[in-house]
């Protein structure tokens, strides 16, 4: 397989967990919150997936098994944050380190234990396109339904009052109070997607993408998931933009190690972080200069 | 008048902690009425609206609703019944447009509630683009939005809280024929103000409130404004004695051509502001907020830099590259418009809100703050400006609008500045601190300060200055005497029909 074949098969799995998180963070940050805890939501929805689906071995219970967990943990989040107004970078933090911790604790004894994968699915016939048919046209089913819920979400948020609503409570929840929308039962709604998104985030991280569990295995993609929102400036196609870009970019650093180009391992591991920051500071900058 | 009152409470009683802020309040608004609620500020005008508007319950009394008793919950069981409400600080989403703002409160396709905004806008004189965005309209379009919005609801009862703060006069005359549209079909309105030439012209019944308490009910019409001032403070107006102007001085603030682009797409440029100050006058800035008045403000204290030193000249040296402690140490002092976060800090105490600007009078030693020193300060401040505080320890942020305006002023004053900027010196503030505030800058003029304010209250500048400017749209108008000028003038500058 030539390295195009690789990126091209590869992205779109690379680039679901980011993507999934993103979008649910960004629906919570337009509500008017920061969840800073999406690590720790991953990771505990990659451990509760994995559990189920190598006791169960059914996807579908592991997907939503991790879903209603970091659900729940989203859920303390917003009972701190809404419900006694603790502060909101204090709390994500802590629900993230939280999250971390049990997912360690409950993944500790099916470390180096393996599941089997999802089966790619083609295109309606169109996997017979030579190159792209094959490979970026034959994924796995979530891919599809991620493709289809991110328009759909990019639907709900430019088209419908829904979307209009979570717009306005986010910026001026005072006004949409007094207008008399339940300010804080949208933003728990909000965060309870957010931590839903993200317990699939992890879940296509530990029984798909890589189908098993080791701790530590979210590897920093809730913070590139978090940067990507800011990115994608809380438009949903940049934010998927964004999220492929970054998918693109993990798996080119595995091809340019494969392909044995001469720069330590660790330098092209660091590449994403590296240009997540890179892209916060240029983003901050044309800030300023617009200002 | 036999049929039943609208509205109608019935000893109605509200407290927050140690605050009665409404006390067995009796109520009673027809249909067809414009019904005024006077109050100074801090009389429990704005508490009483939010629990006919349902946004705060009753602790005691009962609300009634075409005679029947309601419980209002939340504002849309008060909505539900017909009750609207247009807020004194706009409810509006400001990155949305008029029609999206809209669509949050009223059902419908956006296309048919863009014709019935207009339609609306025609028949009662609201007109407003139903696809503009909020950020771009004026403060009295974004007024016209929000009565709109509630006229959509078909609401029996409008409540506008202090409509006429945020406009200028001829935008407020505009109103004022919208609402006699209004209650020539039937509605009921309750009208919040402190303004009692206003109250006069406009309504037919008048309820007084003071301390929490209803003292009067009166027929606005058949009352001076005299009279209904007593009413409203309880004792006589005070007076502001006009001291003669006298010849001006030394010229101690100038603004060569400033100009500045705006920091973010809701603030301003500013375009070749000129101004000058002498010693001994005050100058007035006069303009609704958001014309550059921030912007401004910020550019003379110092918080922003200017783009080139000689656009502000203090005390003859050019500084407009100079910080605001800079500025502070050429004689410069600045009361700005914000009292908590940028006057005071709110959670720190009197006397270190003190330290923050004095403390150049002899408060530090090595590094080290002299607390006796600071503590005397903040109590001379205390005593010599009237603030009614426990001590120097009591915290800025717990304080009522009034006595932290005094205090800030009095902070500044006592650093006896050569030239001071005062940001909007009265808002929020009662008539009585509102009165002291005033005599305090006219005695700082006689001392040969120069004094720059900038404010949205007419009478107020026309009360302090010798010669007003008007800011509009970030370009400030030539100087007009204020002997020679008059509120309607300025009204045209201020609306950008006159520059």
């Amino acid at each position: 397989m030539s390295g195009l074949e690789f990126l091209l098969a590869g992205t779109l799995a690379a680039a679901l967990p980011l993507l999934l998180a993103a979008l649910g963070e960004m629906v919570v940050e337009k509500a008017g919150l920061l969840n800073l805890g999406l690590e720790g939501m991953m990771a505990i929805g990659a451990a509760i997936a994995f559990i189920c689906v190598y006791h169960t071995g059914s996807h579908f219970v592991g997907f939503l098994g991790a879903a209603a967990v970091s659900t729940l943990t989203a859920l303390l989040f917003a009972a701190l944050v809404i419900g006694v107004q603790a502060n909101q970078v204090a709390s994500g933090l802590a629900i993230g380190v939280l999250g971390l911790g049990l997912s360690a604790l409950f993944g500790k004894s099916y470390e180096s234990l393996t599941i089997q994968g999802l089966p790619k699915l083609g295109l309606l016939g169109l996997s017979e396109i030579p190159l792209i048919g094959p490979t970026l046209l034959t994924q796995d089913i979530v891919v599809w339904v991620s493709i289809g819920m991110t328009f759909g979400l990019w639907w709900v948020l430019n088209r419908t009052k829904l979307g209009l609503v979570i717009t306005a409570v986010g910026e001026n929840p005072e006004a949409a109070r007094a207008i008399g929308y339940p300010v804080s039962l949208i933003r728990l709604y909000a965060v309870a997607f957010g931590g839903a998104m993200c317990g699939i985030a992890g879940a296509y991280a530990s029984t798909v993408y890589t189908p098993l569990w080791a701790d530590g295995m979210i590897a920093g993609r809730g913070w590139i998931a978090l940067a990507l929102v800011v990115f994608g400036t809380w438009q949903t196609g940049r934010v998927a933009f964004g999220a492929l870009l970054f998918g693109i970019l993990s798996l080119g650093e595995l091809t340019a190690q494969a392909m044995g180009i001469g720069l330590p391992s660790q330098v092209l591991s660091s590449l994403p972080y590296f240009v997540t920051i890179l892209m916060l500071v240029v983003i901050s900058r044309r800030k300023l200069r617009s200002a | 008048m036999s049929q039943p009152a609208l509205l109608r409470l019935d000893k109605v009683s509200k407290r927050y902690g140690s605050v009665q802020a409404n006390r067995q309040i009796d109520l009673s608004v027809r249909a067809g009425s414009i019904h005024a609620v006077l109050g100074e500020n801090g009389a429990g005008k704005s508490t009483l609206m939010k629990l006919i508007y349902g946004v705060e319950q009753p602790d005691a009394g009962r609300i009634c609703w075409k005679g029947q008793e309601v419980h209002l919950a939340r504002p849309s069981d008060a909505q539900s019944l017909g009750i609207g409400m247009v807020f004194q600080h706009f409810s509006l989403f400001e990155t949305l447009s008029v029609v999206q703002n809209v669509s949050l409160m009223i059902p419908g396709r956006p296309v048919e509630l863009a014709r019935k905004i207009q339609d609306l806008g025609d028949q009662f004189g609201l007109s407003v683009d139903p696809h503009a965005m909020v950020h771009r309209l004026s403060v009295g379009e974004r007024q016209r939005v929000e009565i709109i919005r509630c006229l959509l609801l078909n609401p029996k009862l409008l409540i506008l809280d202090e409509p006429t703060s945020v406009l200028p006069p001829q935008s407020a005359r505009r109103l004022f024929e919208t609402l006699r549209k209004l209650q020539a079909e039937g509605m009921a309105i309750l009208f919040i103000s402190h303004k009692l030439d206003e109250i006069r012209e406009l309504c037919d019944t008048a309820s007084v409130l003071r301390g929490g308490e209803v003292t009067g009910r009166v027929d606005p019409r058949e009352h001076d404004a005299r009279s209904l001032a007593q009413l409203m403070i309880g004792r006589e107006m005070p007076n502001v004695a006009h001291a003669a102007p006298r010849p001006p001085g030394q010229e101690r603030l100038r603004l060569n051509g400033l100009s500045h682009p705006r920091a973010s797409r809701f603030g301003t440029t500013l375009k070749g502001i000129d101004l000058k100050l002498h010693s001994g006058e005050i100058i007035g800035i006069a303009g609704i907020s958001g014309n550059g008045q921030q912007e401004l403000a910020a550019l003379v204290s110092g918080e922003t830099r200017a783009q080139d030193p000689g656009m502000i000249e203090i005390m003859g040296k050019k500084a407009g590259h100079l910080g605001p402690m800079a500025r502070r140490r050429l004689g410069f002092s600045f009361v700005p418009e914000e009292r908590l976060g940028r006057g005071a800090v709110p959670e720190m105490s009197l006397a270190d809100n003190s330290l923050l600007t004095a403390h150049g009078r002899n408060m530090l030693s090595r590094g080290f703050i002299r607390r006796k020193v600071e503590r005397a300060f903040t109590r001379d401040c205390i005593e010599a400006f009237d603030v009614r505080t426990p001590g120097p320890d009591a915290e800025a942020g717990a304080m009522s609008g009034g006595n932290l305006q005094k205090f800030i002023l009095g902070r500044e004053i006592m650093l006896q500045p050569d030239v001071m900027l005062v940001s909007q010196p009265t808002w929020g503030v009662d008539i009585g601190a509102a009165t002291a505030i005033r005599r305090r800058l006219l005695d700082m003029r006689d001392q040969g300060c120069a004094i720059l304010v900038i404010s949205e209250e007419m009478d107020e500048l026309f009360e302090m200055c010798s010669k007003l400017h008007v800011l509009n749209h970030g370009t400030l108008s030539a100087a007009l005497e204020a002997a020679q000028t008059t509120p309607q003038e300025i009204g045209r500058y201020m609306i950008g029909a006159q520059s």
